[in-house]
């Protein structure tokens, strides 16, 4: 209640600075962060989606009606069932059809979202660790090393990702020998998209690590000695903690969109083992020709995913940040 | 007697929250006369700045003005359209605010910020309007204004800004002047400087100032009455020399105690222990009642409201009992 | 005004010099350079003498110096997949992709500075409600899906506009327009829209943004204060002001254009550097990709000079003093 400055704008700094210590974290947590989800029914069925759709992908083997991978279930001559009836040769329902080779698109979809969410939390982990680690060395040190990071950083920040995963998606298919592309695809994919992604990380966190390293109790904890990766994660980590958490949402959105466009480009996942952007590669073929299901299911999937984690993304830093409202 | 310039009678500012309604200002009424200079003092967060938006129609939203009253030259402008309202700000009243480094904007030279303002009320010509800035700038003390006016705001010092920003707040010939805290941003070496230029203009104007302040020493200087604020309400408005001479409520004496005067036999300036209530949390009764020493039951259940104590002052304090009023006290003769 | 101009040339140079050392290392390391050139039955005395007369034995540093010099010449090598001069096929391919994003850059930079304004003008009203959950929405929709979507409808279902490819071109000797003719502009409309959505719902949120920022300035305060028309505030005061950093923002955004743009030609199967570059990422055409990649930088490197002298001009704050004053 206490951090409540209505009256006039709150000066920049302290936007930076939501959370002070856990005590305030906890606070904020049941009140007005709460509050402010409570009050947007938006948001509301943003989380239901998109944990739907989570769990949906973690449980998949449990309750997927197929399992589209395994050839004893599925029969080509059940492809382009449409959506809600039947197949021809099996008597398998397809709530969603079945795509060219007979596979139930609902299954797949839940197989596919095992694959995307995935690929896209490990990257924006990634993306995290390094840029977190890489903000902080800069904003603390200063100096050289911070010109250099941040040189890096401008860089990588006018590329746009996209641009950079594929990058590094072509570098590594080089680099590795043909008969492991398959199975390390996933890793290379997860690779890239972190790579492309950790600038924005670094730039943050370096703003607010120098906002607080000028601070009296930072300067006095120097003095005194404290090891100053003590002193980065008693003191600065848990002020950029709020940005890091916004910028980390919105990220995971970016991800999950970049990996189905890299898969859907067809140099993400292999067929083998597709994701969202690999059933929206597949299903593509088939639009023109009137078997509309095999694209238009996983496509929503896809948005509903995309949209509800940006749509989280949105609230939290509004949450956070009360000056934008 | 002549008629007031301007006259607060009530005023009341609310901004609503989910928490439920900050009240920045409360029912707080006074006059300004022609040409007088009143000065509003108190801590920030006290409403002093919020009065002087109020009056100018400034409040942002979700603020707004949930009371009463506010006429100038007997006309009551607080709930005129907003293309009414603009025609008396800048024209009717200027505003001088805190910070010269932001109050203009960086990418327009100071000609064309000046020109668009005269332009905006005065129907004078591009070529006219250019040389009444140039005197305006020459008369706030701007040297060589003739060259320097076509200078953005960055090439000019913290004074000097302040300076320009005078100008413009002066440039149609407002009858009054809200000064919203003109030299707190600046160095101490400059203020006194503003401050005259301001008093002296105002007055061949014959403009009116409300100088917005928590600087008891300014207001000491400059103005004829002085209203002192404490969390949204006056706690006491009086001619400045008996104020500081003789100050009423417990508030403004302790405040005027915080006054380094010279050849007053002290050791140290008094301090009012405590700090201000925020708005969220004020308590009961009197604003003022957790630090007051002076407080009485009475003062954790009733609001005190103003009461004439001598002509031109009021004082809202337990210490000073409505007339018909039942607050016997025995304290008084302690308080003065 | 020159030193300045010259200082961010210099800065350039180095960026450039540290992208053609990526490209480089891609260039040099990816693969093996003769193992991609040759056949399988080549002996290995020859690949010795093809690497010997390709400088692959020199010193690294040698290399490079020669890989940069040839660069600075256009020259690329040969692209493995196509046997041809790499210069020569991006450069052939270079004005569809042009085309598409000028269009696109267009679109985007006019209706997000519309919109942005707008929604900033009225952030309570119903419109802006609805524009700003639209472009939430085009944050989240890949671009390839929109592509999809608008073949869909306006291909497939209306059948008003091609699907694919570029219509009919002019050739002008250097350059092939599709400006020219009805089924080159018929063809430019859906990709264009595609490739702009993204851009034009990012320009609209940052000017909104950056203006609601403004309008809570405190010299839009005073200049309110001083009773300017709302008119004069919003448009010349706080409009000008939200420029300054849409600006760089803006331009670098537009910079990306060409590199979204690879999506966006693959969907619409446009035959551009974008879906040439893809092309090559998944054959690891590696003279193709090193030479993609310097191409990009030296456009984005020379946006952000573009940029740099329009942020120059815009905000006095930049100049040094004594241009208008003393």
């Amino acid at each position: 209640m206490e951090n409540r400055k209505l009256v006039k704008d709150i000066p920049a700094e302290d936007l930076i600075v939501p959370v002070r210590a856990q005590g305030r974290l906890a606070r904020a947590l049941d009140s007005d962060i709460f509050y402010s989800w409570r009050t947007s029914p938006v948001t509301v069925v943003a989380t239901f989606v998109a944990l739907s759709l989570i769990l949906l992908a973690v449980f998949a083997p449990l309750i997927a009606p197929y399992n589209p991978f395994n050839p004893a279930s599925l029969n080509l001559m059940d492809g382009f069932t449409p959506p809600a009836s039947t197949g021809a040769f099996t008597d398998n329902y397809f709530l969603m059809g079945a795509d060219n080779q007979g596979r139930d698109v609902l299954s797949t979809i839940m197989y596919g979202s095992r694959v995307s969410l995935f690929v896209g939390i490990l990257a924006t982990l990634f993306a995290m660790t390094l840029g977190v680690s890489l903000g902080l060395i800069a904003g603390y040190n200063g100096g050289t090393i911070d010109a250099v990071i941040m040189r890096v950083t401008d860089i990588q920040l006018s590329f746009p990702a996209i641009l950079i995963a594929l990058l590094i998606f072509g570098i590594a298919r080089g680099l590795i020998p043909a008969n492991q592309q398959e199975s390390m695809a996933v890793w290379v994919l997860i690779l890239a998209i972190g790579l492309s992604n950790w600038a924005q990380f670094a730039r943050t966190v370096r703003g607010a690590t120098m906002v607080e390293r000028q601070k009296d109790y930072v300067s006095a904890a120097r003095i005194m000695g404290v090891h100053p990766i003590l002193i980065l994660l008693r003191h600065v980590l848990p002020n950029v903690l709020g940005p890091v958490l916004v910028i980390g949402t919105i990220s995971l959105a970016l991800a999950i969109i970049e990996e189905a466009t890299l898969s859907f480009l067809g140099v993400g996942v292999p067929p083998t083992q597709p994701s969202l952007g690999t059933l929206i590669r597949i299903g593509q073929q088939f639009l023109f020709s009137g078997e509309w299901w095999i694209l238009f299911f996983p496509a929503v999937t896809l948005i509903a995913l995309a949209l509800s984690v940006n749509l989280l993304g949105d609230w939290l830093r509004d949450a956070l940040n009360p000056k934008l409202r | 007697m002549t008629e007031p310039l301007l006259s607060v009678r009530n005023l009341t500012v609310e901004f609503p929250t989910r928490r439920g309604v900050l009240t920045a200002v409360q029912d707080i009424s006074f006059d300004i006369m022609p040409g007088e200079v009143l000065g509003v003092v108190g801590e920030s967060g006290a409403g002093k700045s919020m009065t002087g938006s109020a009056i100018m129609g400034l409040i942002d939203r979700p603020g707004r003005i949930a009371q009463g009253e506010v006429i100038l030259q007997g006309r009551r402008i607080d709930n005129l359209p907003d293309a009414e309202m603009r025609k008396i700000r800048g024209r009717k009243i200027g505003m001088i605010f805190q910070d010269p480094l932001t109050s203009l904007n960086p990418l327009y030279r100071i000609s064309e910020q000046l020109i668009e303002t005269i332009r905006t009320h005065l129907p004078l010509s591009e070529a006219q309007a250019r040389k009444k800035a140039i005197g305006l700038l020459d008369d706030v003390g701007i040297p060589d204004a003739s060259r320097r006016i076509d200078d953005y705001p960055h090439q000019f010092s913290g004074g000097m800004r302040q300076r320009v920003v005078i100008a413009l707040a002066l440039c149609a010939g407002p009858d009054l002047v809200i000064a919203d805290e003109p030299t707190t941003a600046l160095d101490v070496s400059v203020q006194a400087q503003i401050i005259d230029v301001m008093k002296r203009l105002c007055a061949e104007n014959g403009a009116s100032i409300m100088l917005v302040t928590h600087d008891m020493g300014v207001i000491a200087e400059t103005a004829d009455r002085v209203a002192v604020m404490y969390a949204g309400r006056i706690a006491e408005i009086g001619p400045v020399r008996d104020v500081i001479k003789d100050a009423q409520h417990p508030y403004s004496s302790g405040l005027m105690g915080a006054i380094p005067r010279l050849g007053a036999n002290l050791d140290r300036l008094t301090q009012i222990p405590g700090s201000m209530p925020r708005l969220s949390a004020i308590p009961r009764g009197c604003a003022f009642n957790p630090r007051c020493p002076h407080v009485m039951d009475k003062c954790h259940i009733d609001q005190p409201q103003a009461v004439q104590t001598a002509p031109g002052r009021r004082v809202a304090c337990w210490l000073y009992p409505p007339q018909d009023g039942t607050g016997a006290n025995t304290e008084r003769q302690s308080a003065q | 005004m020159l030193a300045f101009i010259i200082r961010r040339l210099a800065q350039s140079v180095v960026v450039m010099l540290f992208v053609a050392l990526i490209a480089f290392v891609v260039f040099r390391y990816v693969g093996d350079p003769i193992a991609s050139m040759v056949g399988v039955d080549t002996r290995l005395e020859d690949q010795e003498i093809m690497r010997e007369r390709l400088g692959l034995n020199d010193s690294v540093i040698v290399q490079f110096l020669r890989f940069i010099g040839n660069a600075m010449q256009g020259e690329f090598g040969i692209s493995y997949r196509l046997q041809q001069p790499v210069t020569e096929l991006i450069l052939s391919r270079l004005p569809a992709t042009i085309e598409l994003a000028l269009v696109s850059a267009t679109i985007a930079l006019v209706f997000g500075v519309i919109f942005g304004v707008y929604t900033a003008l009225r952030p309570k009203a119903w419109s802006s409600a609805g524009i700003m959950a639209l472009s939430l929405v085009g944050v989240s929709l890949p671009t390839f899906l929109i592509g999809i979507g608008l073949i869909y409808i306006f291909a497939v279902e209306l059948g008003w506009l091609p699907s694919f490819g570029r219509g009919d071109v002019v050739d002008l000797g250097w350059w092939r327009t599709g400006f020219l003719t009805e089924s080159g502009l018929k063809s430019l409309i859906l990709p264009a829209i595609t490739l702009s959505l993204f851009q034009l719902t990012l320009i609209m949120r940052l000017v909104r943004a950056e203006m609601l920022e403004v309008l809570r300035t405190e010299y839009i305060r005073f200049a309110k204060a001083r009773g300017l028309s709302q008119r004069a505030i919003n448009f010349g005061h706080a409009l000008k002001n939200t420029m300054v950093p849409v600006i760089t923002i803006t331009g670098l955004q537009l910079g990306s254009v060409i590199a979204f743009a690879i999506v966006t030609e693959t969907v619409f199967q446009w035959p551009g550097v974008g879906s040439l570059f893809i092309v090559s990422v998944q054959v690891v055409d590696v003279p193709v990709m090193a030479a993609y990649l310097m191409f990009i930088a030296l456009v984005f490197v020379l946006i952000n000079l573009v940029v740099d002298i329009l942020y120059y001009v815009v905000d006095p704050r930049l100049r040094v003093d004594g241009g208008a004053g003393k």
